[in-house]
């Protein structure tokens, strides 16, 4: 059996001040993604290597790492797409490391809440035994944005997060969008609050990176761009016209 | 708020060439760079518009002052890269806004196209003013 080289960013902070790479050698198995490598390095080699998983197949978004330089999900990047190798396998970036390749998600945690991501509506008029029906073009309006797993790799990807962190970040204001979007919100306004702060779409240079890297097609760059129109137009509207006509 | 480890965290830091790491990094600061070009044209506009109300006299030295080599490169160098800058905001465009005729959305190429069509045919009115 071929073997091939992971090449591993480890951080034990309780034994070391700064981070060191340690190197393994692996089995090149054709259906092999790095995860299944980095599962075989922990059950077979070293037990103390750290990361996060869990369902293997593109649909948790937990095991996001920086794999050759680009933001990826291990379990969805394979081996011999990296082959000859060696293959480094990093944390993602712009993330502080809490040990090896587990990074600290608060920040984006609370983001993701600041947005509201979930269907806000004044339901006292609502009919409890009536579906909010929808049309496919009402659907198709936010479909793409609901794709989101929160993988975080878009803010591994954005320089504008990694320099201020400051800045609300890709998944957050499209996952935002997607509730705008959808016909049965009616939160948009409770949301364009924290989306029209400086740190909010307005800190997005349009880099478009976040779209490259992420791995379910959602196109944050484009949501962002999406929320800039609506936030500069709600606020020519509310410079321009009196309350009663907005 | 974060977790109890937080002042063991290793903390990455973005290298100070962070722009050079990756193709689309360095053209994105290219993009942004360009608009430099787009403001001198704004400016160069200006003091020919100040030229033309100041007088005859005032335009002609204008018209020297621009005639010289090293205007016309730096003029021909600016028009480059705003053609650049125009190219590059265009093919951003349909990602950034979404248009929709009778419920459907259109598509980003025609959308593009409706923008470089817009922009040869501006391009070519005043070509025609400035040649009649």
């Amino acid at each position: 059996m071929k073997e091939i080289t992971l090449r591993v960013f480890r951080y034990r902070p309780e034994a070391e001040a700064e981070p060191t790479f340690q190197e393994y050698a692996v089995p090149l198995r054709d259906d092999w993604a790095v995860l299944d490598a980095l599962n075989y390095v922990k059950e077979e080699i070293d037990p103390t290597l750290s990361y996060r998983w869990s369902c293997r197949m593109g649909i948790c978004g937990s095991c996001g790492m920086t794999v050759n330089g680009d933001p990826k999900l291990s379990c969805g990047t394979f081996l011999v797409d990296h082959a000859p190798g060696p293959i480094t396998v990093e944390p993602l970036r712009n993330f502080p490391v809490i040990r090896d390749l587990v990074i600290e998600m608060t920040d984006f945690m609370q983001k993701l809440g600041a947005v509201q991501p979930w269907i806000i509506r004044d339901e006292s008029d609502d009919d409890p035994d009536t579906e909010l029906l929808q049309t496919p073009s009402e659907m198709d309006d936010y479909k793409r944005y609901s794709m989101c797993i929160n993988c975080m790799l878009c803010y591994s990807a954005c320089p504008v997060y990694g320099l201020d962190s400051k800045f609300i970040g890709p998944a957050a204001i499209a996952l935002a969008q997607r509730y705008n979007l959808d016909s049965r919100d009616e939160g948009q306004e409770e949301r364009l609050d924290v989306l029209s702060e400086d740190e909010g779409v307005w800190g997005c240079t349009f880099v478009g990176e976040c779209t490259r890297a992420c791995p379910k097609g959602v196109d944050p760059a484009g949501a962002i761009q999406r929320a800039k129109l609506i936030a500069a137009n709600e606020a020519v509207k509310a410079f321009l016209l009196p309350r009663w006509v907005r | 708020m974060t977790t109890d480890f937080w002042q063991r965290l290793h903390r990455q830091r973005v290298p100070l060439l962070w722009w050079t790491s990756r193709r689309t990094y360095l053209l994105f600061v290219v993009r942004e760079l360009t608009s430099v070009a787009v403001v001198w044209f704004v400016v160069y506009l200006l003091l020919l518009v100040r030229s033309v109300g100041a007088g005859p006299g005032d335009y002609e030295r204008f018209l020297d002052w621009s005639a010289q080599p090293w205007m016309v490169v730096l003029n021909a160098l600016a028009l480059a890269l705003a053609i650049v800058h125009t190219i590059t905001w265009f093919m951003v465009t349909p990602q950034a806004m979404v248009l929709k005729v009778r419920g459907r959305r259109v598509p980003g190429v025609a959308l593009a196209g409706a923008l470089y069509v817009a922009w040869f045919a501006v391009s070519a009115v005043i070509l025609l003013l400035v040649l009649a």
